[in-house]
């Protein structure tokens, strides 16, 4: 517990899992291939790489679009759409439930429940109301992911010593005052850590939107190609998909570290 | 001026009576220190002249007016903890207050503003001695440093009175004997009215120009919460005090009920 690797050897460590894995891999792919020359189920790498090339820089013989780029700005469109008004609906409501005893009493317990609705439950209701285009997937994914910010910056604004509140205002602060100076910025870093939290399910929203109804997008293609057992498309995939929300994840740790230094001074890394 | 009179003054939470028939008046520019075992309602004593709690009789006056039941500009407040805000940088913790005072909507000051309010914050700073330390944030400071901010901060608006929580409770001997030395001329160049809630005996008579003793002088075996604390000693220390103290009233006999005690 008291041995801490060095930065080089950390990296090292973290790449060993995904070496495993790849090894793994190959040699399962590898074995199916002996025993079955058809098998789809494990397609060996070169397979998938060609796919992939073949998805990512050739236009489509029907449509002319390069796949993997449509699907990919539909789908990052659908979801940082929905997280970003999601954000907005936590930080705004959250501030003013957490800070405003007389909100907190008002809105706190339908939030609470609004929060426990299955998403997924109302998905059919969305595509009633708002139709198969992209307004039902970006609701599904606020849907999802609002409540939940929304409690968790309020029971975080609440957690903030009383002491402060009480100090602002013998310094003269009004009650917005304190909330735009004394509370916002210090709910930042839980909201950036909250967002990324979420990451993982607004992605599994969006994808379950688009398998249902969409005619483009990640989720559409790897449920679309599905039929077919088309496992070189649907691994790389997502491989892709995996990617991009450790992307995002990463990108919103460093500007959280970048913008509220004094939160992680404490944090050894 | 900043005299502040408590009128019998009772404070019940329900059945629990924490406070009863509380009459003091306070001079303007004196140091008072409140002492008393703990639950005798010193915290209390001191929200209520903070507004952040009233009276549920008698009332509470800052010379000689009754004032808004929530925490304002005019009565300054030290805690023991979090009383700094940790997401501002040294300089910003006292120069926020001027940005409280100067913009309410955006509560931010730019340009010729932003730089006069600078220079006060910078002379505040200095005063308390952590003008190397400005750009630092609460989290790289010590205890004591902590504290020497939380008291620029808690002065930048020149409040009337003054209020301090136990305020050194947390720190080390040493670290306390130097924040003694510290607020006392504070205390005299700025001219206000201290209330410094403390357990320390020895700085409770070393500090202030009047001691109070909260405690409970009855006690009903069958129902403690009946009986509430009240002033049991009220001393004045001013005798052979180095600070002159204007208009300072002379200390009434102790409270004559010590009860069954």
């Amino acid at each position: 517990m008291n041995i801490a690797p060095a930065r080089g050897s950390r990296i090292l460590l973290a790449a060993i899992p995904f070496f495993l894995i790849v090894v793994v891999y190959i040699i399962g792919s590898a074995e199916r291939r002996a025993a079955n020359p058809d098998d789809k189920l494990l397609p060996p790498i070169s397979e998938m790489a060609e796919t992939s090339k073949r998805l990512a820089t050739e236009p489509d013989r029907r449509s002319g679009e390069y796949v993997l780029w449509t699907d990919t700005t539909a789908s990052l469109q659908r979801l940082l759409l929905g997280l970003g008004i999601s954000t907005l609906i936590g930080l705004s409501f959250g501030l003013t439930v957490g800070l405003l005893p007389i909100a907190g009493a008002s809105f706190g317990t339908i939030v609470a429940v609004i929060s426990m609705i299955p998403p997924m439950a109302v998905l059919p209701i969305l595509f009633i109301v708002f139709g198969l285009g992209e307004l039902s997937k970006v609701m599904l994914i606020i849907i999802g992911v609002a409540p939940c910010l929304v409690r968790d910056i309020s029971i975080e604004v609440q957690g903030l010593p009383r002491e402060q509140m009480v100090k602002a205002q013998t310094l003269g602060a009004s009650t917005w005052q304190v909330a735009i100076r004394v509370v916002l910025p210090q709910i930042m870093p839980r909201l950036i850590k909250s967002v990324r939290l979420m990451l993982g399910p607004a992605f599994l929203f969006l994808i379950s939107a688009e398998a249902i109804a969409a005619d483009v997008g990640l989720g559409y293609r790897i449920f679309l190609v599905r039929r077919y057992l088309s496992m070189d498309v649907i691994l790389p995939y997502v491989a892709w998909i995996t990617l991009l929300a450790f992307a995002l994840d990463m990108l919103l740790g460093l500007f959280a570290r970048k913008v509220f230094p004094w939160a992680y001074v404490e944090e050894p890394r | 001026m900043s005299a502040l009179s408590f009128r019998n003054v009772w404070v019940e939470y329900g059945s629990q009576i924490v406070l009863e028939r509380i009459n003091i008046e306070i001079a303007s520019g004196s140091f008072v220190s409140v002492v008393g075992p703990s639950g005798a309602g010193k915290s209390t004593f001191l929200r209520l002249i903070l507004g952040q709690e009233r009276p549920s009789q008698g009332a509470v006056l800052l010379d000689g007016e009754p004032f808004p039941a929530e925490p304002g500009p005019d009565r300054g407040i030290v805690f023991q903890r979090y009383s700094v805000f940790p997401h501002l940088t040294v300089l910003g913790n006292v120069l926020v207050s001027h940005e409280f005072e100067q913009r309410p909507f955006t509560a931010r000051l730019f340009g010729a503003a932003r730089r006069r309010a600078i220079e006060k914050s910078e002379a505040m700073i200095e005063s308390v001695g952590l003008a190397e330390h400005r750009d630092k944030y609460p989290s790289a400071l010590s205890g004591g440093m902590q504290q020497r901010l939380a008291i620029a901060q808690a002065l930048a608006r020149r409040p009337r009175v003054l209020l301090l929580d136990e305020p050194f409770g947390a720190l080390d001997p040493g670290t306390r004997t130097q924040m003694h030395a510290l607020i006392k001329p504070l205390w005299r160049d700025l001219k206000m009215t201290i209330v410094m809630v403390t357990h320390d005996i020895r700085e409770a008579f070393g500090l202030a120009t009047r001691l109070i003793a909260l405690d409970h002088p009855r006690r009903d075996p069958q129902a403690q919460e009946r009986y509430g604390a009240k002033i049991t000693y009220d001393l004045d220390l001013t005798r052979d005090g180095p600070a002159p103290v204007l208009g300072f009233s002379k200390p009434r006999p102790p409270t004559a009920n010590y009860g069954s005690s």
